[in-house]
């Protein structure tokens, strides 16, 4: 099957400093993929780097179909990131969040009443101003703009935090139906008792670069990776 | 030859669009956060008080000068708003997502000069007043009046969202933002206070209001030019 990420040997440059320096990486249509590493690692440069946000300096970087290194915009309305910052505007409220973003990205308008109720978020807290919920609610709302956007890949960056117990259930049940619908998931965590289940593999990012690409090991429940050189 | 006419119409129109969305968006947050009203309105009003005060034993020098103080409270308001409107992209993650979002570069541009344009003609309107009851002047040219109002509005708001994206991803964009507009915004504020003049203090000038409007008319292209082409690029710098 032909590969929706397809990465050799990607170098991005934040400055001059070589926050990825050499990943190989490709990922198939409808797989979860796990970034695990410690801090610092280049997890969350690599999530922002498949969406378009980083340029990719050097090697080669294609993600569905689109070359990364020629053209970083094209790919940035098929793929959504759920960051450690919400993305949602302050003063409005969840509902209009949701609507503006799913506008913007030229998706139908109709299913956010549908999404709202998914994410837990429907009725009152649905007209409350952003400003005023909890991080976990928060949270909620961007997994809320992420489903009415309707994107090919999501790339999320430590999903679970911030979120209590029902609401990782509820992520982690969005994230499988998502990638039973056909959704590519690649997301980084430090959780990795949750996302080692979630996940169908686990890629090891350390030092910039992509060290192991296999199976997530079932006995695999510590809080760092050992790297494979 | 009707495939890439579509392609262009539908893109200005999906641009169109896109300003639509965003111009909406900004006004409804300032619609919640009030700040126009509560900080940029109340300030407005206070520099006018203080031009007031200061000019206060001369009444006949604050009549001929109020073109000019009018118009500079309006520049300073106008630099307010175009950091508020900056600031609320600059917040958790907004940039990003508008990066991403897939709306046109242009069309954001568009967007947000025109919701800093709408805001602005609506405190030009408490303003004037203010210059009425506070100056003593009486103005004659309503007409005159108005069309400088709109055209260096916008001049004044596509220069200040242009150089507000610049500034919006450095430190030191609080100082940095005036630094950098004031210069290239003199030519609205001296074109406009000319082509307000007549209309304010009756007094006829060498050249003409219409004049100095078109010339106003001249700048706002220009700007909204640069806007529309340069937008896109310096957002992504951020």
């Amino acid at each position: 099957m032909e590969p929706v990420v397809h990465f050799r040997a990607a170098i991005c440059l934040l400055g001059r400093f070589p926050a990825l320096a050499g990943v190989d990486l490709d990922v198939t249509a409808s797989e979860i993929v796990l970034l695990s590493g410690p801090n610092g690692a280049g997890k969350s440069t690599l999530l922002r780097a498949l969406a378009g946000l980083v340029p990719v300096v050097d090697g080669v970087a294609n993600v569905l179909g689109c070359d990364l290194r020629t053209d970083r915009r094209t790919i940035r309305t098929r793929v959504g990131l759920l960051g450690h910052a919400s993305g949602l505007y302050e003063d409005l409220s969840v509902a209009e969040n949701v609507s503006f973003w799913a506008r913007a990205g030229r998706r139908s308008k109709k299913s956010t009443d549908e999404i709202m109720v998914r994410v837990g978020l429907d009725g009152r807290l649905a007209d409350v101003a952003v400003s005023r919920l909890s991080a976990g609610q928060k949270r909620r709302a961007s997994l809320a703009v992420l489903l009415a956007r309707d994107c090919e890949i999501w790339l999320l960056d430590e999903p679970h935090a911030g979120l209590d117990a029902a609401g990782r259930d509820l992520l982690d049940g969005v994230v499988r139906s998502a990638a039973e619908a056909g959704t590519t998931v690649i997301f980084a965590s430090h959780e990795l008792d949750r996302a080692a289940v979630l996940a169908h593999r686990t890629v090891v990012v350390g030092a910039g670069q992509t060290r192991l690409d296999g199976s997530t090991p079932k006995s695999f429940t510590g809080s760092t990776v050992p790297y494979v050189a | 030859m009707a495939a890439p006419l579509n392609r262009l119409l539908g893109r200005r129109f999906l641009m169109w669009r896109d300003a639509l969305l965003v111009a909406g968006k900004d006004l409804r947050i300032e619609g919640r956060s009030r700040v126009t009203t509560n900080q940029v309105l109340p300030y407005a009003i206070l520099v006018l008080v203080i031009f007031a005060f200061a000019l206060e034993p001369e009444r006949g020098v604050l009549v001929r000068a109020a073109a000019g103080l009018y118009w500079v409270a309006v520049l300073f308001s106008a630099l307010l708003m175009v950091q508020r409107s900056h600031a609320v992209e600059s917040f958790d993650g907004t940039r990003d997502a508008l990066r991403l979002s897939g709306l046109d570069p242009a069309g954001i541009f568009l967007g947000k000069t025109a919701a800093i344009t709408v805001q602005l003609l609506v405190l030009e309107v408490v303003l004037g007043f203010g210059v009425v009851v506070l100056y003593g002047v009486e103005p004659h040219g309503f007409g005159v009046l108005a069309a400088t109002s709109v055209v260096a509005t916008w001049g004044l708001a596509s220069a200040g969202t242009l150089y507000g994206v610049l500034a919006a991803g450095l430190r030191t964009r609080e100082s940095l933002l005036p630094l950098l507009l004031l210069p290239v915004v003199a030519p609205v504020l001296i074109a406009a206070t000319r082509a307000s003049e007549s209309a304010l203090t009756g007094v006829n000038l060498d050249v003409s209001a219409s004049d100095w409007i078109s010339l106003l008319g001249v700048f706002a292209v220009i700007y909204t030019f640069f806007g529309v082409v340069a937008f896109g690029p310096l957002l992504e710098d951020q």
